[in-house]
């Protein structure tokens, strides 16, 4: 299709357009309940968004890292220690500059991969998901020596009005992402994303074709990392509403990186999808242990189940479908599409080959 | 000046054997990368898998020692057939990182299997082997060390030198080597892949059962076991992804280092350094010696 706008054909706006128009207009007006809010779709905005940094590093520069929720904790606590000590920068401010310094984390942690790939970068990135929780668990100041161990999270003020009802938090979290989203989708499909992908797809062909190894892959762990601190400070501020560093131990990491593998590696949507699948599931499980069995299921029993089916469906996936819930979607528009096209006109045959 | 080289001492052996621990963790590991050059990230969970079955058994059923520790190993060896069946025989010719994540799907079902059938509480584990100073060696050496670390030092060089042995005299061990250089060559010579890989993960499982129990006679058997055997995975950065000796070396390293190091420097920046020091120290010995001390060279192709 002709692209209209930059690098957009008319179905990419008029999918951004339904998007908004679903999310902005739609989803308020009919949704009224407080836990739609609190407890799914922010969360689930913020956890989108951290899964598109996984994204960048995994799916498209294809990087193995394990350290998504230390980045979080960095945003997270960057953010709680600008408001307090720099309150002149302001909400939006100090969500990019806590962006930033965890940006300089993923640098810093993203040097080894120019070195080593594989299982070996991953345990290189475990490094930073343990340094980064024990450096703010053991420096009081990072926490600003509340010695409880939990501090609560400052109120959200933009602009002098303060966003502190669940709605106002779902408006942040979706401007957020939405802007993120894009800034994604559009270096995904320029050069940039192009250098990720040709150094994920071979990486010493890459090189001999003049992509700079070092250039692309720290780049995208900066990237990678200032979206997982952003996500972190919403996080924190909108869906937790409080700091504590065991959030975001390892155990945020590996789900991260399971919503992004389920959701489709090298995808934006498939973070979505990921996030969504990740955190509803879960809830529909005790939906179905409180009503269908009426509680005689143990919680803890549901809760093992619920990870006996994440690692089922991670090695079902990785057998019959490595790329995801997303490839799924498209595969189903594809045989709808095709179905439509056969039945709908007459004397048109399928374009579908038919053995 | 005496006082503190023994304190030195003390720490440095204590390091030593605390080490052997991670040690038996990584020998799983490398048993299983060395014949399928598959990295299986779910070792951790069948370390706790095993040795909750095992208290399980021993607990709930009241099964003695010797037959509940069979029974254990002969769950570890239908685990490793089944993965072989479901998981590994399906992505056979799938790239490495996909087969990593599929085993780390594979942690996942045996933890959550594990708890689900085992419950989540703490259990405690007594092999009649306590965890306090040997006083022999406290009288005349001057040195604190547990009894514990001694046996699970002992088992360790015992695993290994039997491992050693298997791998180096026997027809089996020469069919693993055959299988680790060149699956398709070796099984187009008749060397059965299918038993080789059973094998392989029953061995694997049954060194995690053995050391689930050294963990767990010192931590309790807990959920914590899991993030306690991801330390393995620094200590075959520095010894080799495929070298059963490096195994070993790199555990030592790794357990004298954080113990120096969580002593020595650790009060300076309030301690619990231990936690990311082995990891920290990966990463140099990643950027210096990539294949670790023992591993074979990697040669990468375009």
């Amino acid at each position: 299709m002709k692209p209209i706008f930059m690098t957009y054909t008319k179905k990419d706006l008029i999918n951004l357009a339904v998007c908004m128009v679903l999310s902005v207009l739609i989803i308020p007006t009919f949704i009224k309940t407080e836990y739609w809010y609190t407890s799914i779709l922010i969360p689930w905005l913020c956890l989108a968004l951290a899964t598109i940094g996984q994204q960048i590093v995994m799916g498209y520069t294809g990087q193995l890292a394990l350290g998504a929720a230390g980045f979080m904790a960095a945003g997270a606590f960057a953010m709680f220690n600008l408001i307090l000590r720099v309150p002149d920068l302001g909400f939006v401010g100090s969500l990019i500059v806590s962006g930033l310094i965890a940006a300089a984390f993923g640098i810093l942690f993203g040097l080894p991969s120019l070195k080593v790939r594989g299982i070996y970068l991953m345990v290189a990135t475990l490094a930073s998901q343990f340094f980064i929780i024990w450096m703010i668990d053991k420096f009081g100041w990072f926490k600003n020596y509340d010695s409880s161990g939990i501090i609560t999270a400052q109120d959200i003020v933009i602009l002098g009005k303060p966003f502190t009802t669940p709605l106002a938090m779902y408006f942040v979290c979706l401007a957020v992402t939405t802007i993120l989203t894009l800034l994604a989708m559009n270096m995904a499909r320029g050069s940039t994303g192009r250098n990720w992908m040709a150094v994920r797809d071979m990486d010493i062909a890459a090189e001999s074709m003049g992509v700079s190894l070092l250039r692309t892959k720290v780049q995208a762990f900066a990237i990678s990392a200032f979206y997982c601190g952003v996500a972190g400070a919403l996080f924190a501020f909108c869906y937790l509403k409080s700091l504590e560093p065991v959030a975001f131990d390892i155990k945020l990491s590996f789900k991260i990186l399971f919503m992004c593998i389920l959701g489709g590696l090298g995808t934006i949507n498939g973070a979505f999808i990921g996030a969504a699948f990740i955190l509803l599931f879960p809830v529909l499980l005790n939906a179905i242990g409180n009503n269908v069995f009426h509680g005689a299921i143990d919680a803890t029993i549901i809760s093992s189940i619920e990870q006996v089916i994440f690692g089922l469906l991670m090695i079902i996936f990785m057998i019959y479908e490595p790329l995801g819930m997303a490839k799924l979607w498209e595969n189903l528009k594809q045989s709808m599409r095709s179905k439509l096209s056969s039945s709908g006109i007459k004397g048109v045959k399928s374009p579908v080959l038919k053995k | 000046m005496a006082n503190e080289l023994l304190f030195f001492m003390e720490v440095l052996v204590g390091g030593l054997l605390a080490g052997t621990m991670y040690s038996l963790v990584a020998l799983g590991f490398v048993l299983i990368f060395k014949a399928s050059a598959t990295f299986n990230f779910s070792q951790g969970a069948m370390v706790f898998f095993s040795v909750l079955a095992f208290c399980g058994f021993m607990q709930d059923f009241n099964i003695p020692f010797v037959l509940a520790f069979i029974l254990a190993a002969f769950l570890m060896v239908v685990v490793g057939l089944c993965t072989e069946r479901l998981v590994l025989r399906p992505l056979m010719n799938a790239s490495e990182d996909t087969v990593l994540m599929a085993t780390i799907g594979l942690g996942y079902v045996l933890e959550g299997l594990a708890q689900a059938a085992w419950g989540v509480e703490v259990r405690r584990l007594d092999l009649g082997i306590g965890d306090f100073p040997v006083p022999w060696i406290a009288d005349n050496l001057k040195l604190f060390i547990s009894a514990l670390d001694i046996t699970a030092g002992l088992v360790a060089a015992i695993m290994i030198i039997g491992l050693f042995l298997l791998f180096k005299y026997t027809k089996i061990g020469l069919g693993l080597r055959a299988v680790a250089d060149d699956a398709g060559a070796a099984s187009s010579i008749g060397i059965p892949l299918k038993h080789i890989m059973l094998l392989v993960w029953s061995a694997a499982g049954v060194v995690a059962l053995v050391a689930g129990m050294m963990w767990g006679a010192r931590a309790g058997v807990q959920f914590a076991l899991v993030d306690l055997a991801l330390k393995a995975l620094p200590v075959l950065i520095i010894g080799g992804f495929s070298s059963i000796p490096g195994a070993i070396i790199g555990g030592l390293i790794i357990g004298a280092v954080e113990k120096i190091l969580e002593v020595y420097i650790g009060p300076f920046f309030g301690g619990a350094i231990e936690g990311w020091a082995p990891y920290v120290l990966a990463i140099f010995f990643l950027l210096y010696r990539p294949e670790g001390l023992f591993g074979e060279k990697i040669i990468r192709r375009v």
